[in-house]
């Protein structure tokens, strides 16, 4: 029941350029097995993550209580800095398969090769969580470097570079593969067309680098030019283009670009840059979902550790993550109520924490006298509460 | 003066003392001047407007004295024994040389053809290409203060070319890291950032994920950076890096970036995209055997002949090519002339918003180096 899950998320609900279309619109997809109900309250797990998860989840959590949305959380703090969480990560899992929606942090991955594997992909896997998407879209209000940003980065979540086979064949020598599959290439690709027809986009791009990688990327590219065949009566234009060339244009002309479809690494670096073109990690939101579950996040996936436990935090992207779990779960007015409010603090531009306020005071000088000192985490939480 | 900081590297790298436990030979110029006094240099023109920007070059060159005779072929490739291959004239002579300058080569399309481009890559062991980025003067872009410097393995990786289709569906390809080419491309790293003043070395990887590959990678270069205590080394994630750039490029002026080939193709070709594509950026490929110069954009058949092609990046990468050689001198002057043109915006190709011909453009160049 993934109705417009994110439709309206990224999309500022005082500024509508797309049509009604995009808030009401319904996801493809849908997710085959209802949430958990009990007595009206839906029950969601919860993992606040590593870093600045704990203090972005708080602030989700004090806005669900004021609106007294019908939601009971499953916490899991599970931690990635250490192996020792296993146990808890799998009682996680567990949580996650019977309430089927859950709300997450990053989770840390340790780089060394004797540390656990990445749990945030473990759970992508285990879940078939299989498309992520994140939506990058120019926020009114907040000027960056880009204006008439818009635009959905749909990612395979579940195979590619991220399939953790590697092995070293001769000492010195490592050969790490990259899997790809016609079946789940043709699954993301319905899934970037479905959405483009359900929000009203016009164009979805296949990016690759099938130049080089002819069978791996050539599979996947192949594969979404047949899927596209089917999807051109619709009126869906189709096109592709190279990862390299990809890159260079988002951060020359990025308003070129509608619906991108993408294998995995490609989907980590395009939606960094996507996010960094519209004001950084802590405003855009993500979701991944499935056929079974649907797991929603911060659409740029930084653990943060460095501003961790110091009340610096941005909690918009984790709190416009949680209205798309909210839309996913029908409460749609509940959702529109929370990011709208979201988008009017930002739009407003009094209360900002320091990522954003950093941009504002250099992009537009007079500013900094008005609006010197950056705001806390909690005191964005409380001005959209305030606005609520 | 913005080229010079990022472009020196190579010039001063030749002077310095050869060390004997590098793995990574230093890049081969065997610097020895003709009997007319001239350094040979081979040059490929390539194709569609190869030709007009090569002439732009060309006619910069005599008319400073840069002391370079060029030695003109073609690759354009020819059947041997039944394949189709470089013509034996143009590997000779860059083997000869050990240094060459080429513009952009058409890509042929169909298969059974294998890229020019890689085939000079492995006749002359070209294992690190070098990718700076400047924001130019007089070329607005959301970004004005870029000042990057890539260097990206170009040898394996992920271009291994090894890939197999499992069962029918299913494909694998494999990402090949190894030990001593993650090294030599580490090594050349600190080499240039000791030539080139800057301070740090930054090994961008993925290694949570892959954790053998992008690990062996790393602990190459860590191993590495020990023997070259006064850079100072450190480590971020592909995405971090992404992000960070686009958001702000001004704190990544202070450092030389390496990695392995997939990421650095993507994120030079980003670096490019911030200061206005790869018309402006030069490129270099430093190889055992040899280092070729080029520019990396397309052959652009569209204007082909019409004399309004942009001949900026194959210029400054002839630049890179000249300090190189160890001739900064001619290397600086050329590129404030070729700076100021440009910020001065009166005589500028069509690209960068102007109405001159690849002709103008060039005589504006020599104008002010000659002072005429």
């Amino acid at each position: 029941m993934l109705r417009n899950a994110l439709a309206s998320a990224a999309r500022p609900a005082l500024h509508q350029s797309r049509a009604a279309t995009t808030l009401s619109a319904g996801f493809p997809r849908v997710t085959q097995r209802s949430p958990t109900k009990y007595g009206g309250v839906y029950t969601v797990t919860l993992i606040p993550g590593d870093g600045i998860g704990a203090e972005i989840t708080d602030s989700v959590k004090e806005i669900f209580d004021y609106v007294n949305a019908p939601i009971e959380w499953e916490q899991y703090n599970v931690s990635g800095m250490s192996s020792a969480g296993e146990d808890l990560f799998k009682q996680a899992m567990e949580s996650l398969k019977r309430n089927r929606v859950g709300l997450k942090g990053i989770l840390f991955t340790p780089i060394s090769q004797s540390g656990h594997i990445s749990w945030n992909v473990a759970m992508r896997q285990q879940l078939d969580i299989y498309a992520s998407v994140v939506l990058c879209k120019s926020l009114p209000g907040f000027p960056t470097r880009h204006s008439n940003v818009d635009f959905a980065i749909i990612r395979e979540n579940t195979e590619g570079e991220y399939s953790g086979l590697e092995h070293q064949s001769y000492p010195g020598v490592v050969e790490s593969l990259k899997v790809m599959t016609r079946a789940k290439a043709e699954r993301i690709s319905r899934f970037a067309f479905d959405f483009a027809l359900k929000n009203d986009r016009k164009k979805v791009t296949c990016i690759h680098k099938a130049n080089i990688m002819k069978l791996g990327d050539g599979l996947f590219l192949n594969t979404f030019r047949k899927v596209a065949e089917e999807y051109k009566s619709a009126g869906i234009e189709a096109n592709d283009m190279i990862i390299d060339n990809t890159s260079m244009q988002l951060v020359a002309k990025p308003s070129q670009f509608d619906v991108m479809v993408m294998p995995n690494l490609y989907g980590a670096i395009i939606s960094n840059i996507g996010a960094a073109l519209v004001g950084g990690p802590g405003i855009v939101p993500g979701c991944n979902v499935g056929s079974d579950y649907a797991l929603f996040e911060p659409g740029c996936r930084h653990v943060a550790s460095d501003i961790m436990g110091t009340n610096r935090a941005n909690p918009a992207a984790m709190i416009l993550s949680a209205t798309m779990m909210l839309r996913h779960l029908g409460l749609d007015s509940i959702a529109n109520n929370i990011a709208g409010a979201t988008f009017d603090v930002i739009n407003a531009g009094e209360v900002r924490t320091a990522d954003m306020n950093g941009e504002s005071i250099a992009l537009s000088g007079y500013l900094c006298s008005t609006f010197s000192g950056a705001a806390t985490t909690s005191e964005f939480t409380a001005a959209v509460i305030k606005k609520l | 003066m913005l080229a010079r900081r990022s472009l020196t590297g190579f010039a001063k790298r030749c002077s310095q003392s050869y060390r004997p436990y590098a793995s990574a030979a230093p890049s081969a110029f065997a610097g020895h001047k003709g009997s007319h006094g001239k350094y040979t240099v081979t040059l490929i023109p390539g194709d569609g407007i190869g030709p007009e920007i090569s002439e732009s070059i060309k006619a910069i060159y005599s008319a400073v004295d840069v002391p370079i005779e060029w030695e003109e072929v073609s690759v354009t490739p020819v059947l041997k024994g039944g394949k189709t291959v470089i013509p034996d004239a143009a590997i000779n002579s860059v083997r000869k040389n050990t240094v060459a300058l080429k513009g952009p080569l058409a890509t042929p399309i169909g298969k059974g053809h294998v890229s020019l481009n890689l085939t000079l890559r492995r006749t002359f062991n070209l294992f690190a290409n070098v990718r700076p980025c400047i924001s130019i003067k007089g070329f607005k872009t959301p970004y004005d203060d870029v000042n990057t410097v890539l260097i990206r393995e170009n040898t394996e990786g992920e271009y291994s070319g090894i890939e197999h289709e499992i069962v029918d569906g299913v494909v694998q390809s494999i990402k090949l890291i190894t030990y001593d080419a993650s090294e030599r491309v580490a090594r050349y790293a600190f080499d240039y950032a000791q030539a080139s003043g800057r301070k740090r070395v930054t090994a961008v990887h993925k290694a949570n994920i892959m954790k053998m590959s992008d690990g062996m990678f790393l602990s190459a270069c860590r191993h590495v950076s020990k023997d070259y205590p006064d850079i100072s080394y450190d480590e971020d994630l592909l995405d971090r890096v992404c992000l960070q750039i686009v958001q702000n490029p001004e704190p990544y002026s202070n450092r030389v970036m390496v990695m392995p080939n997939l990421y650095g193709d993507i994120l030079s070709d980003m670096c490019a995209g911030l200061i206005g594509g790869l018309g402006l950026t030069p490129s270099g490929n430093i190889g055992r055997d040899a280092s070729i110069f080029e520019a990396v954009h397309g052959s652009a058949p569209d204007i082909a002949g019409k004399g309004l092609a942009n001949p900026t990046a194959l210029l400054l990468s002839s630049l890179m090519m000249l300090r190189h050689m160890n001739l900064n001198e001619h290397a600086a002057k050329i590129g404030k002339a070729t700076l100021d043109t440009i910020a001065e915006g009166k005589t500028i190709t069509g690209d960068l918003g102007g109405r001159a011909t690849t002709k103008e453009y060039t005589a504006a160049i020599i104008a002010k180096l000659t002072g005429a």
